[in-house]
């Protein structure tokens, strides 16, 4: 399950840069395409700040 | 309808929007941000160089002047030189602003606030953007559409599937600080496996006791933010500081594409991944791919023709122009991080600091390569950056 912490993200849209299926987006916070994602983890690799965390 | 609309009002948007609006052409820039120029994804550093293309920088753009440089190896020592024109760290809030502005002054219209989420097309041929202004819905047409949003947003994703592999991005974390203790007219970098794995710490200094202090790393069990508290820690003149920013932000550090063009679209600076991929500094190759871009774009528009096919001049141009130098330095890259701390240490100790910046442009790398192999273990290494 992919979860994001918005008080700890920081708006930075590094991980919507990782994405390799376009799953994620930057607006006013961090928008998730639960459909498309393929729980790949780039994204909560990627995070400076620990702001993703993926749960299985 | 405009002859170009331009996404994301960064140095690679608002160039490229100037240099068209100077050509005559009817130009739209847009930005998702309520305000251009922040917040600041960036260490702030740009070479005096870069004015050749977008003319002086004003006095209020710039917070300090770099003379030189100062890279730390992982035992402390340090290689320093100075730069031969120097350079500067920026105020990015107000120097990202000004270049706007110098849009806006050759008739470019600019936009902040407006969030553009997908491409109009005409079958695959795009026509326009669609967006959001204050949540409210519109569209608008134009003949060229240049996505220059930075590598944080999907419609490089949408247009031509671009995206920076997990492998090919660094993670960064930033603090601004004040009340530290820095040489002021030098930027510092420091290598090591335990301090900046596939990166550096730098200290960008901004003057009145001020810096830009950050890391870059390769992604992993270790966040950026372990490695840059562990610096900052481990430094007294900076430890004794406070923050008074923390900006995050990834960067591309190779992979740089084929092709960015489509038919009516091209997709430039760091959306298109246009990065040095050693050093991670985006807002030359921002402003040259910008440039490149506007230049390709103009005489398509003259000749009515912003086909895929005439469009592709700018891989051309950008290849010979940056790509081909800047694929030297993803491979000085691929060699430098597979260098243990005592390499890093014996290495850089025999180099001038002059080699390294020569090596940073992809200059002169066949020095490196004769010095790796000096070490028998090192020898597949030197192989690969010739």
């Amino acid at each position: 399950m992919w979860t994001i912490d918005n008080d700890k993200c920081m708006k930075c849209g590094g991980c919507v840069s990782v994405c390799p299926v376009g799953a994620l987006e930057l607006k006013e916070k961090i928008i998730h395409d639960r459909d498309l994602c393929s729980l790949c983890k780039s994204c909560e690799k990627v995070c400076p700040v620990t702001a993703i965390i993926i749960k299985d | 309808m405009y002859d170009v609309i331009v996404v994301g009002a960064g140095p690679a948007g608002t160039h490229c929007a100037r240099k068209l609006a100077e050509n005559g052409f009817s130009v739209k820039v847009y930005d998702r941000r309520k305000s251009i120029g922040e917040p600041k994804r960036c260490g702030e550093g740009l070479g005096e160089n870069a004015q050749e293309l977008i003319g002086k920088i004003p006095a209020r753009c710039i917070a300090q002047r770099i003379k030189g440089a100062r890279l730390y190896t992982p035992n402390g020592k340090y290689l320093e030189t100075i730069l031969n024109k120097g350079a500067f760290i920026l105020e990015r809030k107000v120097f990202d602003k000004w270049l706007a502005e110098e849009a806006v002054k050759a008739g470019a219209q600019v936009q902040s606030n407006t969030f553009i989420s997908d491409f109009l097309k005409d079958g695959k041929i795009i026509v326009g953007v669609k967006g959001e202004f204050f949540k409210e819905p519109f569209e608008e047409k134009a003949k060229v559409v240049v996505c220059a949003t930075g590598a944080e947003s999907s419609l490089r994703k949408k247009a031509l599937n671009i995206h920076s592999p997990i492998n090919l991005i660094d993670s960064c974390l930033q603090y601004e600080m004040s009340g530290i203790e820095t040489e002021d007219d030098f930027i510092h970098i420091y290598l090591g496996n335990e301090i900046a794995p596939r990166g550096y710490c730098w200290v960008f200094p901004k003057g009145d006791g001020r810096a830009n202090v950050g890391v870059g790393v390769i992604p992993g069990k270790q966040k950026a933010r372990y490695y840059l508290d562990k610096f900052v820690n481990s430094n007294p003149k900076l430890k004794k500081g406070s923050i008074i920013e923390v900006n995050a932000g990834c960067v591309p550090v190779g992979g740089l594409p084929q092709n960015t063009v489509a038919d009516g679209l091209i997709i430039c600076g760091e959306a298109a991944n246009h990065v040095n991929p050693i050093h991670g500094g985006g807002i030359k190759e921002a402003i040259i791919s910008a440039q490149i871009a506007a230049d390709v774009i103009s005489e398509s528009l003259k000749n009515n023709d912003v086909s895929k096919k005439t469009l592709s001049k700018f891989n051309d141009n950008w290849w010979k122009q940056r790509g081909n130098h800047l694929k030297k330095v993803e491979k000085l890259r691929e060699v430098v991080e597979k260098l243990s701390d005592e390499n890093l240490n014996d290495l850089i100790g025999v180099l001038t600091a002059e080699d390294v910046v020569d090596f940073t442009r992809g200059e002169k790398l066949s020095t490196f390569a004769k010095i790796l192999m000096r070490k028998p273990k090192l020898v597949t290494l030197a192989k690969h950056l010739v």
